[in-house]
C-alpha cells in the first residue's frame, strides 16, 4: 500500500472571533488510507476539515496536496484537487431524484441514460445500492448518506473527508458503510472519517489523529492505540468510562401510556398505539433513528401535541396514588393539577430555553405564572439561578449573560438543572448529551441516575446505543411511529435494539421483560 | 495554479467593548455629516459650518421652531413607544400609521357629532374612541395571524390603505365645496384640547413621557412583558412554558394599536384640529427605524426620535431657504444619515482582515 503522503496540513491556524478553532495544527492523510480525525466536540475537527474542503480559508498556514502547496479558496478549488466532503448536515435538494442530485451544477452534456449508467458502475465498483430515480424525500438517513457519497465520487474525488458518518446510522447501517469504506481504501482513495466513538476508530481506520481544544495531539497507529489511551489523549486526563446502573428499588407506576397515537399537521400518523408504563426509581430507555416519533411521543406527553382520541395517558400522583389523566391538557394546566413532570426537550434553544435572556430568565421559564407578584418571582429565580450555577459548575461570564452565548454543554446544564431543580416525578430527556463531551454527558448521566435514586420514573430517549444499553433498565425500542419492544437493558444485545430499530418483528408491542 | 489569496476577509467579532462599539456610533455619525455637508455643498454651494447653523436654526432657531420640534418628537417617539411591544415579539407590525390615522378619524368624528356635548364628556368620548379604533386596527391582522397564521406584514400594510381611504371619504366630505377642510369645529373650537401655560405640545409631552416610561416598565417588569419577550423568541418556548401564544399575540397588538390611538387623538384633539391623510405625516414608518434603531429600548427612543426629527426640520428649513434645495434633498440627507448609523452596525458585528497586513504583522 502506498504510503506517500496524500494531503498535508502545515500549522494551521484558524480563529473565530476571539475563539482559535485551530491552533498551529499539522495534519496529513496518507494514499489509500482511513484516518479517523478524534477529539471531543469543538475540538476543532469540522472547522480543519472544512479549511480542506474550501468552506474556510485559514488564518495561517499551508496546505499541500500530493507535494504541491496549493491555495483553497472554494468548495469548487478544492473540488479540482480532488477532495470532497460529506457534511454531517446534508447538502441535498429534497425534490430531485438521486441522480439530479448528483450532477447538481455540473456542466456536462450527459443523457439521463449516461448518467444512470455511471452511478451505476460506481455502485458496482464499491458496493452501493442505490435508485438514481429515487426522490430525496423518500430515501432514509442512510439513503442519503450514501447518495452524498456517490455525489463525491462521481465529480472523481480522491480524497473523501465524512464528517461524523456513524452519528445518524444504526449498527447495521454503519457495518454497511464500512464495508464501502474498505473497497474504497482497496482502491487507494483516501478517507478521513471524523468521529468520536472509539469503538469505530479501532476497528476501521488505520491511524488516529486526535484534536484536543484545537491543538493537535498527536497520531497513533490504530493498532498501537486502545479506547482508554485514545480517550485519554482526547480529553487531557483519566477518565472512568463505566456507566453506573443502580438497582431499581420499590418501584411504582408513575405514568400509564395507552394506545397513543398522533397524526401531525401533514395527516401522517407519527405515533401509532403506543403502550408502556414509566415506573418509579427506574429509567426507561428509548431508542429508535432519528424522526421515528420519539419527539412526538414527549411532546404528546408534554401537553405540547394533540394525540387522537383514544389515546390514554395517565399520571400517577406519588402523595395519594390517584390517577390523573394528562390527555388535552397544555402544560399550564397539567402543572395546576399538581403534576410534578420535568421535560428536557431535544431543542434546547428553541423549545427548552430563551436564548437571549440570561439564566436567571431561564430559570423564570418553568414558573413565572405561579405567583401574581412577577417581582417576586424573579428574585426566586435568581437564587435558583446561582443555585444552578454552582450545583452543576455552569461557565458562564454572569448569570445574566445570554444563554445563547454559552458553549453547548453549558446551556444543557442550564436545562437540565433547571428540570431537576423541581425534583420531578416524572423526567423525560430527548438526546440529553447530544453534542457534550464526555465529561459533561458523564455529569449527566451521573444527574440521570441520582434522579433515579431518589424515585423519580425516569424517561430517556438517546441514540448512542453503547449508551443506552448501559444506562437504562428497560428499552423501548420504536420503529416507524410504532413500538416495537420493550427489552430487558441488562440481557438485550446491542445487535437486537439495532434490528428492531429498523424492522418491525413479528411480537411488535409485546413486553420482553 | 495561480491563485491568490483573497484580499480582505469578513470575520465576525466575538464581543466588543461597550465604549468601542460607541465610539464606532459616534464616528459613523461625524462621517455622515461629513457626507452630509459635502451633499449640501455640492446643490447649493454654502459652506458646511453653514448647513449646520441653518440645520440647528430650523430645529431650535425659536420658540415656533423649537415647540414644533418638540411636538413632532412627541408624535415619533410616542409612534415608537407604540411599536416597541409589537416588535419586542417579533410581530412586524407596518401598520403603525393606519392605526394612528384610525384613532385621528375616530376623535374627529367624535368632534364632529358629538360635539354639543360638556366638554369633559366629549374629551373622554374622543379618547376613548380613539383608543378603540386604533386598537381594532391593529386587532385585525392579529387575530388572523394567531388564528391562521396569516402573515402580518402584508396584513398590517394593508390596514395603512383601508385606513387612508376612509380618512379621504371624510376630509371630503366635511370639506364640502371648499378647497381644503380646515379647522373642525371651527366656530366653537370644541373638543379641542386645552393649553397648559399657553402652550399647545405641553399636554403631549406630558402624554408621551409618561407612556414612554410606562411602557418600559411593562415591557421589563412585568408577568406580560416577560410573555412577550419569550414568545418574541421563540414560540415553541412559549408554548413548553405554558404560555398561550395566541392571547399574547393578540392581547399585545391591542395594546400596540390603543397606543398609536393616543397618537391620533394627540394630534387632532391637541395639535392639528383637523384631519387628512398625512395625519400621520409618514411617522407610522420613520418609527420603525426609531424603534429598530433603539433596539425596541422606549428609553433610547426618546433621544433617537429627537435626533430625526431634527434632522428633517433642520433640512426642511434650509429647503424653505433654499429654492435648489428642494425636500427630496432633505429626504436624501436624512437617508444618508440612516445609512450610516444602519451601516455601521456591520462594523461593530463584524471586523474586516486585508491580507498584506496579516502578513505583516507574522
Ligand atoms: N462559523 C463559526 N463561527 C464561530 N465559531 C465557530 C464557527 N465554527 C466553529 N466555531 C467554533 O470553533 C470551535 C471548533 O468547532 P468545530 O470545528 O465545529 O468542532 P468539532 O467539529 O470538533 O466539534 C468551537 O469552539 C466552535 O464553537
Ligand atoms: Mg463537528
Amino acid at each position: 500500500m502506498g504510503q506517500k503522503e496524500a494531503i498535508q496540513m502545515k500549522n494551521i491556524t484558524k480563529r473565530f472571533g476571539s475563539t482559535i478553532a485551530n491552533h498551529n495544527v499539522d495534519f496529513e492523510v496518507r494514499e489509500g488510507e482511513i484516518l479517523s480525525l478524534l477529539g471531543e466536540n469543538g475540538s476543532g475537527k469540522t472547522t480543519l476539515m472544512n479549511m480542506l474542503s474550501g468552506i474556510y480559508y485559514p488564518d495561517e498556514g499551508e496546505i499541500f496536496v500530493k507535494g504541491q502547496k496549493v491555495l483553497i479558496r472554494s468548495p469548487h478549488d478544492a473540488f479540482e484537487l480532488g477532495i470532497g466532503m460529506i457534511h454531517q448536515h446534508f447538502k441535498l435538494v429534497d425534490v430531485f431524484t438521486a441522480a439530479e442530485n448528483v450532477v447538481l451544477g455540473l456542466k456536462h452534456k450527459k443523457t439521463r441514460k449516461e448518467i444512470n449508467d455511471s452511478i451505476e458502475t460506481i455502485c458496482k465498483k464499491y458496493g452501493f445500492d442505490i435508485n438514481p430515480n429515487q426522490k430525496v424525500y423518500d430515501m432514509s438517513v442512510a439513503q442519503k448518506q450514501t447518495l452524498e457519497i456517490i455525489k463525491v465520487l462521481y465529480r472523481g474525488a480522491d480524497f473523501l473527508i465524512l464528517d461524523e458518518p456513524t452519528a445518524v446510522l444504526t449498527p447495521q447501517e454503519t457495518d454497511k458503510l464500512f464495508a464501502v469504506l474498505n473497497n474504497m481504501r482497496k482502491d487507494g482513495k483516501s478517507m478521513i472519517i471524523i468521529t468520536h466513538k472509539l469503538h469505530e476508530v479501532l476497528s476501521i481506520s488505520d491511524r488516529v489523529t486526535i484534536l484536543r481544544r484545537g491543538e493537535f495531539i498527536g497520531t497513533v497507529p490504530t493498532t498501537e492505540a486502545t479506547e482508554q489511551s485514545l480517550t485519554e489523549m482526547m480529553v487531557g486526563k483519566k477518565v472512568e468510562l463505566n456507566i453506573e446502573r443502580p438497582e431499581p428499588e420499590n418501584s411504582k407506576e408513575r405514568l400509564i401510556i395507552e394506545h397513543l397515537s398522533y397524526i401531525n399537521e401533514e395527516g401522517v400518523k407519527v405515533l401509532d398505539d403506543i403502550n408502556f408504563t414509566a415506573k418509579s426509581g427506574e429509567i426507561l430507555g428509548i431508542a429508535g433513528i432519528s424522526g421515528c416519533g420519539q419527539k412526538e411521543l414527549l411532546e404528546s406527553i408534554a401537553g405540547l401535541l394533540h394525540p387522537e382520541h383514544g389515546s390514554s395517558i395517565t399520571y400517577i400522583n406519588p402523595d395519594k396514588e390517584d390517577h390523573i389523566s394528562l390527555l388535552h391538557m397544555n402544560p399550564r394546566r397539567i402543572r395546576q393539577m399538581g403534576v410534578s413532570m420535568s421535560f428536557v426537550p431535544e431543542d434546547r434553544l428553541g423549545m427548552g430555553l430563551v436564548g437571549s435572556m440570561g439564566m436567571i430568565g431561564n430559570m423564570l421559564l418553568q414558573n413565572y405564572a405561579e405567583s401574581n407578584s412577577f417581582l417576586k418571582m424573579k428574585k426566586q429565580a435568581k437564587i435558583k439561578a446561582v443555585k444552578v450555577k454552582d450545583k452543576l459548575d455552569v461557565v458562564t461570564p454572569g448569570i445574566n449573560t445570554p444563554v445563547r452565548k454559552l458553549s453547548g454543554g453549558n446551556v444543557q446544564k442550564v436545562l437540565v438543572g433547571r428540570e431537576l431543580g423541581s425534583n420531578p416525578t416524572v423526567l423525560m430527556t430527548a438526546y440529553a448529551v447530544r453534542g457534550l463531551d464526555i465529561h459533561t454527558s458523564h455529569t449527566i448521566y451521573h444527574l440521570l441516575n441520582k434522579q433515579k435514586k431518589k424515585g423519580t420514573a425516569v424517561i430517556f430517549v438517546g441514540e448512542d446505543l453503547d449508551v443506552l444499553m448501559a444506562l437504562s433498565d428497560r428499552i423501548m425500542v420504536m420503529c416507524g411511529g410504532r413500538m416495537n419492544g420493550i427489552l430487558d437493558a441488562r440481557t438485550t444485545t446491542k445487535e437486537e435494539v439495532g434490528l428492531r430499530m429498523t424492522k418491525i418483528q413479528e411480537d411488535g408491542g409485546a413486553d420482553h421483560e | 495554479m495561480n491563485k491568490k489569496e483573497p484580499l480582505v476577509r469578513v470575520m465576525k467579532r466575538e464581543t466588543i467593548a461597550g465604549w468601542k462599539s460607541w465610539l464606532f456610533r459616534a464616528a459613523s455619525i461625524a462621517l455622515a455629516l461629513i457626507v452630509i455637508a459635502v451633499f449640501v455643498f455640492a446643490i447649493i454651494g454654502i459652506s458646511p459650518l453653514n448647513v449646520y447653523t441653518l440645520m440647528w436654526e430650523g430645529a431650535f432657531g425659536n420658540s415656533i421652531y423649537f415647540n414644533d420640534t418638540l411636538f413632532f418628537t412627541a408624535k415619533l417617539l410616542c409612534i415608537a413607544v407604540a411599536l416597541a411591544p409589537a416588535f419586542k415579539m417579533r410581530f412586524w407590525n407596518i401598520g403603525a400609521e393606519g392605526q394612528v390615522l384610525a384613532g385621528a378619524l375616530a376623535t374627529s368624528l367624535i368632534m364632529v357629532y358629538c360635539s354639543s356635548l360638556p366638554a369633559p364628556l366629549l374629551y373622554i368620548l374622543m379618547f376613548v374612541s380613539a383608543i378603540v379604533l386604533s386598537a381594532i386596527w391593529g386587532l385585525i391582522p392579529a387575530i388572523f395571524k394567531a388564528k391562521w397564521n396569516v402573515n402580518e406584514t402584508l396584513f398590517t400594510l394593508m390596514m395603512n390603505y383601508v385606513a387612508i381611504q376612509i380618512v379621504n371619504y371624510f376630509y371630503n366630505k366635511w370639506r364640502g365645496a371648499a378647497s381644503a377642510l380646515g379647522k373642525l369645529n371651527k366656530g366653537t373650537k370644541a373638543g379641542y384640547l386645552p393649553t397648559i401655560f399657553g402652550s399647545k405640545e405641553a399636554l403631549m409631552l406630558l402624554v408621551v413621557g409618561v407612556l414612554t416610561i410606562l411602557m418600559y416598565l411593562y415591557l421589563n417588569k412585568t408577568k406580560q412583558g416577560y410573555e412577550i419577550a419569550v414568545v418574541g423568541e421563540s414560540v415553541n418556548t412559549a408554548k413548553y412554558a405554558g404560555m398561550d401564544v395566541k392571547k399574547v399575540v393578540v392581547r399585545t397588538m391591542l395594546i400596540s394599536g390603543a397606543v398609536c390611538g393616543v397618537c391620533g387623538f394627540m394630534t387632532v384633539a391637541g395639535q392639528d384640529h383637523s384631519i387628512s391623510s398625512a395625519s400621520a405625516g409618514g411617522y407610522g414608518f420613520t418609527s420603525i427605524i426609531v424603534a429598530w434603531l433603539a433596539k425596541f429600548n422606549t428609553m433610547v427612543m426618546v433621544l433617537i426620535a429627537l435626533f430625526v426629527v431634527f434632522l428633517e426640520k433642520g433640512t426642511n428649513h434650509i429647503t424653505d431657504a433654499f429654492a435648489g434645495f428642494d425636500d427630496s434633498a432633505s429626504k436624501i440627507v436624512i437617508g444618508i444619515m440612516l445609512f450610516f448609523v444602519i451601516g455601521c452596525e456591520f462594523f461593530i458585528n463584524y471586523k474586516l482582515s486585508f491580507f498584506r497586513f496579516r502578513k505583516g504583522e507574522k
